[in-house]
């Protein structure tokens, strides 16, 4: 089986975010499987930034330890991954920065220099050394490189040119059979996986203050903004982009905003304002480590139960925590279509490590489309009262324009006309009706089968896993021959579907990026057994060997 | 509900508050736009919480009684998902100038199409008489039961000027018919609109007496003077005593900020089909 991790490394500012979706795109295009974790600091020049790029024949959703290649830009990188590489990795290095080191030396700076580039084409220039290295035709590196650099592109294919040329050592690789594209893969950040399920279901308005690791999705939306037809506010605060949110719901905009934990501390008074409002939202809570700043950069999986619980009162939500970027896409569509259809919210909670990590998609394997949910779909005939009662709890929806309906909306306990009650019966009534989704709302995501599992589903041992941990522990349940069990949604929490995946293991152990264990309580209140957590709480995902090597230890 | 424009909500504002005042002045309002043919659908009343808030449960049009202090953020929403509503907001002091007062100052720097009106009653009403940005320097409550001389108020409409408000205007709850112009100017105002109203807390602020002594409609202002407009709005500080100018006091025509939005609206066949080209364009 192919397998081969690339990492490229250098300063913040070199590229290199970008420098690893183009070597990913290389082995995309020939049919391969990528995924690329990305690992930088809170700056923008200077730190040191790597990209780990891993190329295999099968689906993979996580790093392995061990480099095979080793692309360093400047001396941190070879001083930090050397010891990570393999004996025989091939080094490739920036001989203008770094000398007398083992593997090939290439002047980056100098030759960027004398073709006039900028300096960060250095990266194009490594990684045309790099194809070099290891046997790739130069007809295909061009072709890449014209379709994967936006601009200036002679000049860059001239550094190319001379990187290229700079390698006479080849060691090719036998899993590179042909440069032929094969197949319909493509790259896709759970970012990008996110924002392209919400525009696939119908999207209208995005609106989000910048925090990492949500602003992708603000970045990525606003570029196709136009061409989507999608209106997209940055607004002066968290609290400003909830309340927006709500407000573009009232006015029949299909809306949704994004955020990590610290601006979503911030949202929470407006959560609560669209539950009781009865108005549909759809927020992304990226995790990043906690509390409150943080680590901005770096990953966790610490939020789940405040994603649960986030927002005073009592009331129905969704919640959807997707592993990969085909998840989050199809996670993304349902969350606004639910939220739509029961005028609730929904939240779809994602990590920094799928957050902006770049996964393999095949887009035959993604769901047709996420049909948007229609905005009147109920009769408004007759009196229309916002929140008249309805054996499901949900009313019919109308919006501001539409003929003959006065619609009053309300932040304050209500009557079915809208305006403000606080009798007892009143109050009782109010918050039955909007339990009274409930029944629906669970068999909604019984009908999406919640629960996938891994590995050997009949296995005595169990790792039940959630966002971007699902698809490692995929990988790891496949190569120890045991099972893991993926909740897709955790709110409602689809208790019976977890407990049959589970089934009669006789040891089930959680991962999770969190020192709790947040899945495994969420489970165990459900009277689902959990019997121990491998916690992780440093920032940075666990690697598939180190997850195995964890995991022998606990089980042998 | 009837088609009458007051609901049957039972009204629970103080006697002699000057919030009555207000609500006749927009429902009038609200009358005579809808003579000259705005549909009543189109019309949506954002509310903030307080005793102002209120208006929301009293006002039979459409409404959303929102949060403290973030009506604005709300109606801009609403006002982005549809240029054609003619959004209002009641606001209140508190509400407006200190909980959100963000959201007041960005819809001036955006010149987003709403009104906001604020009771400005210079306490905290509803929560019984705390001290608000604008209480006067004489003024106690039980929060600060030895007077806000040491927190002396801002001037509101100063900061509504410096941040790009292109209408300003000053009415009084005892001129009803004078805040009935006020507010009907504002509404129609193509832009963001502040509708600052010296409202009568019949509880905790009854100072008639003070304004009525001091209220006056400058004579001869040109309110596209921008400089007189400065002027006038900074001859009394909200504090001590000073001739207080009702009235019309700043206004510019500018580009708003929800036109730009008009152009792009699509279908969601047309998103799908996005979505599908985007893939296909990554291979
Ligand atoms: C987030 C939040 N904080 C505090 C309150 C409590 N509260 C309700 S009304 C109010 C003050 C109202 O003062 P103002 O906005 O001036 O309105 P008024 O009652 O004077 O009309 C406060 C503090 C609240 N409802 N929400
Ligand atoms: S407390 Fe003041 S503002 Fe509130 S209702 Fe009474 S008089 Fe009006
Ligand atoms: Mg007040």
């Amino acid at each position: 089986m192919a397998d081969y991790s690339v990492l490229i490394g250098g300063k913040a500012g070199d590229g290199i975010n970008r420098a690893g979706q183009v070597i990913a795109k290389v082995f995309t295009r020939l049919g391969f499987y990528c995924y690329i974790y990305y690992d930088y600091p809170s700056l923008i020049r200077g730190g040191h930034n790597f990209s780990v790029v891993r190329i295999a024949d099968h689906p993979i959703g996580g790093r392995r330890d061990g480099i095979d290649v080793l692309l360093a830009l400047d001396a941190t990188t070879l001083k930090q991954h050397r010891s990570s590489a393999r004996k025989d990795a091939v080094v490739l290095y920036n001989a203008d920065l770094i000398h007398n080191a083992e593997g090939t030396a290439v002047s980056l700076q100098s030759i960027v220099t004398e073709e006039g580039g900028s300096p960060v084409m250095a990266n194009t220039c490594i990684i045309a050394a790099f194809c070099k290295s290891i046997g790739i035709g130069w007809d295909y590196v061009e072709e890449i490189l014209r379709s994967e650099v936006p601009h200036e592109i002679e000049k860059n294919l001239r550094v190319a040119r001379r990187g290229y040329a700079a390698v006479d050592i080849e060691k090719h690789p036998s899993f590179l059979v042909s440069e032929e594209p094969v197949g319909e893969k493509i790259l896709m950040t759970g970012n990008e996986g996110v924002a392209l399920g919400l525009v696939a279901a119908g999207l209208d308005g995005y609106v989000a203050y910048p925090m990492s690791p949500s602003t992708g999705i603000l970045h990525y939306i606003a570029e196709i903004a136009e061409e989507a037809g999608i209106t997209v506010i940055q607004p002066e605060s968290e609290i400003a982009a909830m309340n927006m949110t709500v407000g573009m719901a009232y006015g029949g905009f299909r809306a949704a905003t994004g955020t990590a934990g610290g601006g979503f501390n911030l949202m929470t008074e407006g959560l609560s304002l669209a539950a009781m409002a009865e108005l549909p939202v759809t927020v992304i809570l990226a995790q990043r480590v906690g509390p409150s700043t943080g680590t901005p950069t770096y990953t966790a999986q610490a939020d789940l139960h405040y994603a649960i619980h986030a927002g005073n009162g009592e009331f129905p939500r969704f919640i959807f925590a997707p592993g990969d970027a085909a998840q989050a896409y199809e996670c993304a569509g349902h969350a606004l279509r639910l939220s739509w259809k029961y005028q609730v919210p929904s939240i779809i909670l994602t990590d920094k490590t799928l957050a902006e990590s770049t996964y393999t998609v095949e887009p035959s394997n993604l769901p047709d489309s996420i049909p948007a949910q229609p905005m009147n779909d109920r009769n408004l005939e007759g009196l229309y009262e916002r929140y008249i009662d309805a054996e499901d709890g949900v009313s019919p929806y109308a919006i501001p324009g539409d003929i003959g309906v006065t619609i009053k909306v309300n932040s304050k306990t209500h009557n079915p006309d809208g305006i403000s009650t606080d009798t007892a019966e009143g109050v009782a009534r109010c918050t039955e009706k909007q339990m009274r989704k409930l029944p629906a709302m669970r068999q909604e995501i019984s009908d999406l089968r919640p629960v996938i599992i891994y590995g050997n589903p009949d296995a005595e041992i169990c790792i039940l896993c959630w966002g971007s941990n699902a698809q490692l522990c995929r990988e790891v349940a496949g190569h120890l021959g045991i099972k893991a069990v993926q909740p897709l949604a955790l709110w409602p929490f689809p208790a019976g579907e977890v407990s049959d995946a589970v089934g009669d293991s006789w040891m089930v152990i959680s991962v999770e990026d969190n020192y709790t264990g947040q899945l495994a309580e969420l489970a165990r209140n459900h009277g689902i057994r959990v019997d121990l957590h491998i916690p992780k709480y440093d920032g940075r995902p666990h690697t598939i060997d180190g997850l195995m090597e964890l995991l022998w230890g606990m089980v042998a | 509900m009837n088609q009458s424009f007051i609901t049957d909500a039972q009204n629970t504002w103080c006697m002699g508050c000057g919030n009555f005042a207000i609500l006749h002045a927009i429902k009038d309002v609200i009358v005579g736009l809808i003579e000259d043919g705005v549909p009543r659908e189109s019309i949506v009343l954002v509310a903030g919480i307080g005793c102002h808030g209120k208006i929301a449960d009293y006002l039979n049009i459409s409404t959303f009684y929102s949060l403290h202090g973030r009506a604005l953020a709300v109606a801009t929403g609403i006002k982005i998902a549809n240029p054609d509503l003619t959004v209002i907001c009641t606001v209140g002091d508190g509400d407006s100038y200190a909980e959100g007062l963000a959201h007041l100052i960005f819809a001036a720097k955006r010149n987003i199409d709403i009104t906001a009106i604020v009771h400005n009653n210079r306490v905290y009403g509803l929560t019984k008489g705390q001290y608000t940005p604008t209480s006067p320097g004489t003024y106690h409550g039980k929060s600060i039961p030895k007077g806000v001389s040491d927190d002396p108020p801002f001037n509101p409409l100063e900061i509504l000027l410096c941040s790009g408000c292109g209408f300003l205007a000053r009415g009084y709850t005892q001129r009803q018919e004078q805040l009935t112009d006020l507010i009907r100017e504002a509404i129609v105002h193509k832009g963001f609109s502040v509708v600052d109203t010296l409202q009568i807390c019949a509880s905790f602020l009854d100072i008639g007496d003070f304004y009525n002594e001091r209220v006056y409609v400058p004579a001869g202002h040109n309110p596209e003077d921008f400089d007189a407009a400065c002027r006038i709005v900074g001859e009394w500080d909200y504090d001590g005593d000073a001739p207080i100018a009702l009235g019309t006091l700043y206004r510019k025509e500018m580009p708003t900020y929800e036109g730009r939005f008009r152009v792009l609206q699509k279908n969601d066949v047309e998103r799908a089909k996005l979505v599908e080209k985007i893939m296909r364009e990554r291979r």
